[in-house]
């Protein structure tokens, strides 16, 4: 079947021959690799991508069920650096880089919500995203410096 | 490769009488999906049935979310809410979901088991409300039927006054609890104390809420004689989580404190 739906501002469609995820379908079809698959199972949050205005993980949403709706992966948050990869930038909050876009979708989504995020608004926000080069402090670094900004 | 995308129940009923596999949250259906589990090729997605997401006073839809319930649920299961896995799985997994799952861990359940809730099922042949003690009947296992879908989960009249959870495990987000309870506490002092992860289905733990119920204002040796009574009425196992005799241990103690949260 094939299912439409709006990526990354723009109309798009893909050919769903099977349960597979979104996360499949960004990566595989759409030429969209920025979404990285890890775990597929939901721990690791490095395939975040925002689906109707909320963080998901993109590998728990079965690609079938996407019709109509409005998806937002890494590649579609702006030309150029926006404020939070800026940051991350600035701060050297990157070891392998792997949990990267994971931790740029879900942190852009915070900020878009909440601007002047606290400490803790932070860790939680990104409770669902792992770095397994345990690069925290300086991702919290960096979204802290961006808050304070922001303040 | 069939999906159906109905916006109103009676076609996502029809689609699931003809064999559809329903699609809520798909925080647990994908994983079973994706490690090749299962291969559902008939999908009915439920996301777009406006009825199934609507929150009327004791009537919760089945496709609430859990991010929904965390900001505007009863006080114990707001808490629940909060815990169960990470800010991107609350904003996709729903309570119906949880319920068809029916995992023994579901964050969710103690809640509805302490305040007595139901749960309500819809097929072309109609609509039947069970009690959350009827749904459950096993490990991943419940009285819903194959033609039916969980449409909402419906709280009793009233709540008792005060209800507290809370739940063990290794790690803030991300974690399946070892234990997890809700204590509810009365003006009059009746007490529900209810368990998840610690039996196939969620449980309550009878002789201890009638022991402490009947105690006014617990003394300590009540309060110590209800967590003995709670580790002793609980039927937890061993697995690669943890062990009986701490998931017993972990569910008084829990218990007590949740019970002395009330009293405070």
């Amino acid at each position: 079947m094939i299912i439409t739906f709006e990526l990354n501002g723009a109309p798009a469609s893909a050919r769903v021959m099977a349960p597979v995820s979104l996360l499949d379908v960004l990566r595989d079809q759409l030429g969209l690799p920025g979404s990285k698959n890890v775990c597929e199972q939901g721990e690791c949050g490095s395939c975040s991508v925002i689906l109707d205005d909320e963080v998901v993980c993109s590998c728990l949403v079965m690609a079938g069920d996407i019709e109509g709706s409005t998806v937002v992966t890494v590649e579609g948050l702006g030309e150029g650096l926006n404020p939070v990869q800026e940051a991350l930038h600035r701060a050297g909050a990157v070891q392998c880089g792997f949990c990267t876009p994971g931790i740029v979708v879900t942190a852009t989504d915070l900020f878009t919500k909440r601007p002047r995020p606290d400490d803790d608004e932070i860790k939680e926000a990104l409770a669902g995203n792992i770095c397994r080069c345990t690069g925290y402090g300086a991702i919290v670094r960096a979204l802290r410096g961006l808050a304070e900004v922001e303040r | 490769m069939k999906v159906h995308h109905p916006t109103t129940l009676d076609e996502a009923l029809a689609a699931v009488e003809a064999g559809a596999v329903p699609l809520a949250g798909g925080t647990d259906l994908m994983v079973e999906v994706n490690f090749g589990h299962i291969r559902p090729d008939h999908v009915v997605g439920l996301r777009r049935i406006g009825e199934l997401s609507s929150w009327e006073d004791r009537r919760i839809g089945a496709m609430v979310t859990w991010r929904t319930v965390e900001t505007k649920g009863p006080k114990a299961y707001a808490e629940a809410a909060r815990t169960v896995g990470s800010p991107q799985i609350r904003n996709a997994g729903t309570i119906g979901g949880n319920l068809g799952t029916a995992s023994p861990a579901g964050d969710g359940h103690p809640f509805l088991a302490a305040v007595d809730a139901g749960v309500e099922l819809v097929s072309r042949r109609g609509r039947r409300v069970l009690a959350w003690s009827d749904f459950f009947t096993g490990v991943k296992r419940t009285a819903r039927q194959p033609e039916e879908l969980i449409t909402a989960v419906v709280l009793p009249e009233r709540l008792p006054m005060r209800h507290a959870f809370g739940k063990v495990g290794v790690r803030n987000a991300m974690v399946i609890a070892t234990v997890c309870a809700v204590v509810t506490r009365d003006e009059d002092g009746a007490t529900t104390a209810a368990f998840g992860s610690v039996a196939p289905t969620p449980i309550r733990a009878p002789r201890a809420e009638e022991m402490i119920s009947a105690e006014p204002k617990p003394t300590e040796s009540a309060l110590a004689e209800f967590q003995r009574l709670v580790s002793e009425e609980v039927q937890p196992i061993t697995d690669h989580r943890s062990t009986e005799a701490y998931r017993r241990h972990a569910a008084g103690v829990l218990a007590r404190r949740l019970l002395e949260r009330c009293l405070r």
